[in-house]
């Protein structure tokens, strides 16, 4: 479903400053899988999604998605296949405008867009819909403009947008960081749900070794720029905290295992 | 008779205030919709002027040289947008590059600095000749075209298209996840925009009577004035309101300016007492301390 072959991404080449942010990593994701990628700041878990989505291009290597080569696809283009949600809620919606032009326009995902009405009757039943099974009280308020809402419900809005065209692949940045402990726990189980239901592949970054153990079927480390463990499966499914701490605690900085 | 002589600038004012109506609604789109600081508005709406009296008197009809005017207005625009995001050249100097180059062009078309439209037939000529106060049907005439161009306006935005602009001027790295090229919103953004200026500015020329090459100088400010004043008026919540408070200021604006000149401003410190009004409403906030900002424009 998704290749990265040998990419490597190098920031301020030729400089004092130059950092490798990832050093040639193959990596490559089975349909449904749902991957967690862990590892200290700095380990490159930002730049490889900014590398899939095509935020920011790679020096090296390519990226397939389905077997298409997506590497020199700019990231309106590939936004098509994939679906992102940032750390911060205020980066995944337009504030300005309301929730129903929201998912009027993440409905419309890679499509080409036209003078037809953003929000159409239709849809805007659907949305109605989709919003209630979220049970976040959403559902009557269409017209009301995103600045107004909260950041755990900016968030799971974010999370709506994403999948709403039912993307290929799901980004998530550390997507419940900024949320308060109560929320964050309320978007991740949406997250579950989602993925679940439509059985998407997903990539989820995390600060959280607990997260990203009890969450998705595969988990990898990264530290610096480099996948160091790769664990999927049954093992994955028996793996616990104390486990990681034993077998690769001199890797992790302080603040990852902080966050278990 | 004082005050009767302070009322005889209302009719003025309303046919200046809707004839510029125009560039306040295209400068809604730039600013406001797209959070871009174009300048190019000073060159463009001397560009509509320019085409339209040049194609007017030689002998093209009104009505379809007012239409080869907005379609130059829409390229100027284009060119500005083009500068910006292929050219990665900064926003404000992409304006002034083309506001610098439309004064050349402008000449060029006009091949002199102004042409007189008072002995030809213009799109206001029928009007002029009915029967009654010339102000009723002229202000008529602007009024529905300035309502016409604000449904229009409203409606588009309204669209798929549309709300991919909006989301390119407020959150651009969100819009582009979901496959929207925002460089091409930006780009037609301001063709639209532009193409407002233009008509205005064809429209302008016909109702005063001549086009001149200095017409379109110091137009932002104003028009930046009318805006701020008609938001502090009506908060604009959605764009149908946003749309309505550039019309209404537009009118305020010129009416202020109509008295101030009543009540003995010089016509040449018009431009001063313009800047130190923007400044006043965009300033007094920001020196009120601990007070949220009352006018908080985006792109301004």
């Amino acid at each position: 479903m998704l290749q990265l072959k040998g990419i490597r991404k190098v920031f301020n080449a030729g400089t004092a400053d130059e950092k490798i942010a990832i050093a040639d990593i193959d990596l490559s994701m089975n349909k449904g899988e749902f991957l967690t990628i862990i590892g200290s700041n700095g380990a490159g878990k930002t730049t490889l999604l900014d590398l899939i989505t095509g935020t920011c291009q790679a020096d090296k290597g390519a990226v397939f998605i389905d077997g298409i080569n997506v590497t020199h696809l700019p990231e309106h283009k590939r936004a098509t296949y994939m679906g992102r949600i940032f750390q911060n809620p205020l980066m995944g919606t337009a504030a300005s405008m309301t929730i129903e032009e929201n998912l009027g326009m993440a409905d419309l995902r890679g499509k080409t867009r036209s003078l037809r009405w953003g929000v159409s009757r239709n849809r805007r039943l659907h949305y109605i819909q989709l919003l209630k099974k979220m049970k976040l009280g959403l559902e009557g308020r269409l017209k009301q403009s995103v600045n107004l809402l909260s950041g755990g419900q900016r968030q799971s809005l974010t999370l709506l947008m994403a999948t709403l065209s039912l993307p290929k692949l799901l980004l998530m940045d550390e997507h419940t960081a900024a949320l308060d402990p109560k929320t964050a726990i309320r978007v991740m189980k949406l997250t579950e749900e989602i993925i679940r239901q439509h059985q998407l592949t997903a990539i989820m970054v995390t600060h959280n070794m607990e997260q990203a153990i009890k969450y998705g079927n595969r988990l990898i480390m990264l530290h610096e720029g480099k996948v160091k463990i790769d664990i999927h499966g049954k093992e994955k499914e028996s793996f616990t905290v104390e486990e990681a701490v034993k077998r690769f605690g001199s890797t992790l900085k302080d603040e990852t295992l902080l966050s278990c | 008779m004082y005050f009767e002589g302070l009322l005889r600038v209302v009719p003025v004012s309303l046919e200046l205030g809707l004839a510029y109506a125009l560039v306040a609604l295209g400068i809604v789109i730039s600013f406001r919709i797209l959070a871009f600081p174009d300048l190019t508005v000073d060159g463009s709406f001397a560009l509509g002027g320019a085409v339209a009296a040049r194609l007017i008197i030689e002998g093209v009809s009104p009505l379809f040289s007012i239409l080869i005017s907005v379609g130059c207005g829409f390229i100027a625009g284009c060119c500005t947008g083009i500068l910006n995001t292929r050219l990665k050249i900064n926003s404000l100097l992409a304006g002034i590059l083309m506001m610098t180059m439309l004064y050349s062009i402008n000449l060029r078309i006009m091949g002199r600095s102004n042409i007189q439209l008072l002995t030809v037939d213009t799109i206001l000529t029928p009007l002029e000749n009915l029967d009654i106060n010339r102000f009723i049907p002229i202000i008529l005439f602007f009024l529905i075209v300035a309502i016409a161009m604000k449904i229009l306006l409203d409606l588009f935005l309204h669209t798929q298209i549309g709300f991919a602009m909006r989301a390119t001027g407020d959150n651009e790295q969100m819009i582009r996840t979901l496959g929207v090229n925002t460089d091409h919103m930006t780009t037609l953004g301001l063709g639209i925009s532009n193409a407002f200026v233009a008509l205005s500015g064809a429209l302008v020329a016909q109702d005063q009577g001549f086009a001149d090459i200095g017409m379109g100088i110091g137009m932002i400010v104003s028009v930046l004035a009318a805006i701020i004043i008609g938001e502090t008026l009506i908060k604009s919540k959605s764009v149908q309101r946003m749309t309505l408070a550039a019309i209404i200021g537009s009118i305020i604006y010129k009416l202020i300016i109509s008295v101030g000149l009543r009540l003995g401003l010089a016509p040449t410190d018009l431009k001063m007492a313009t800047g130190i009004m923007v400044i006043l409403a965009l300033g007094i906030p920001a020196l009120r301390k601990g007070k949220e900002s009352k006018v908080h424009l985006r792109g301004i």
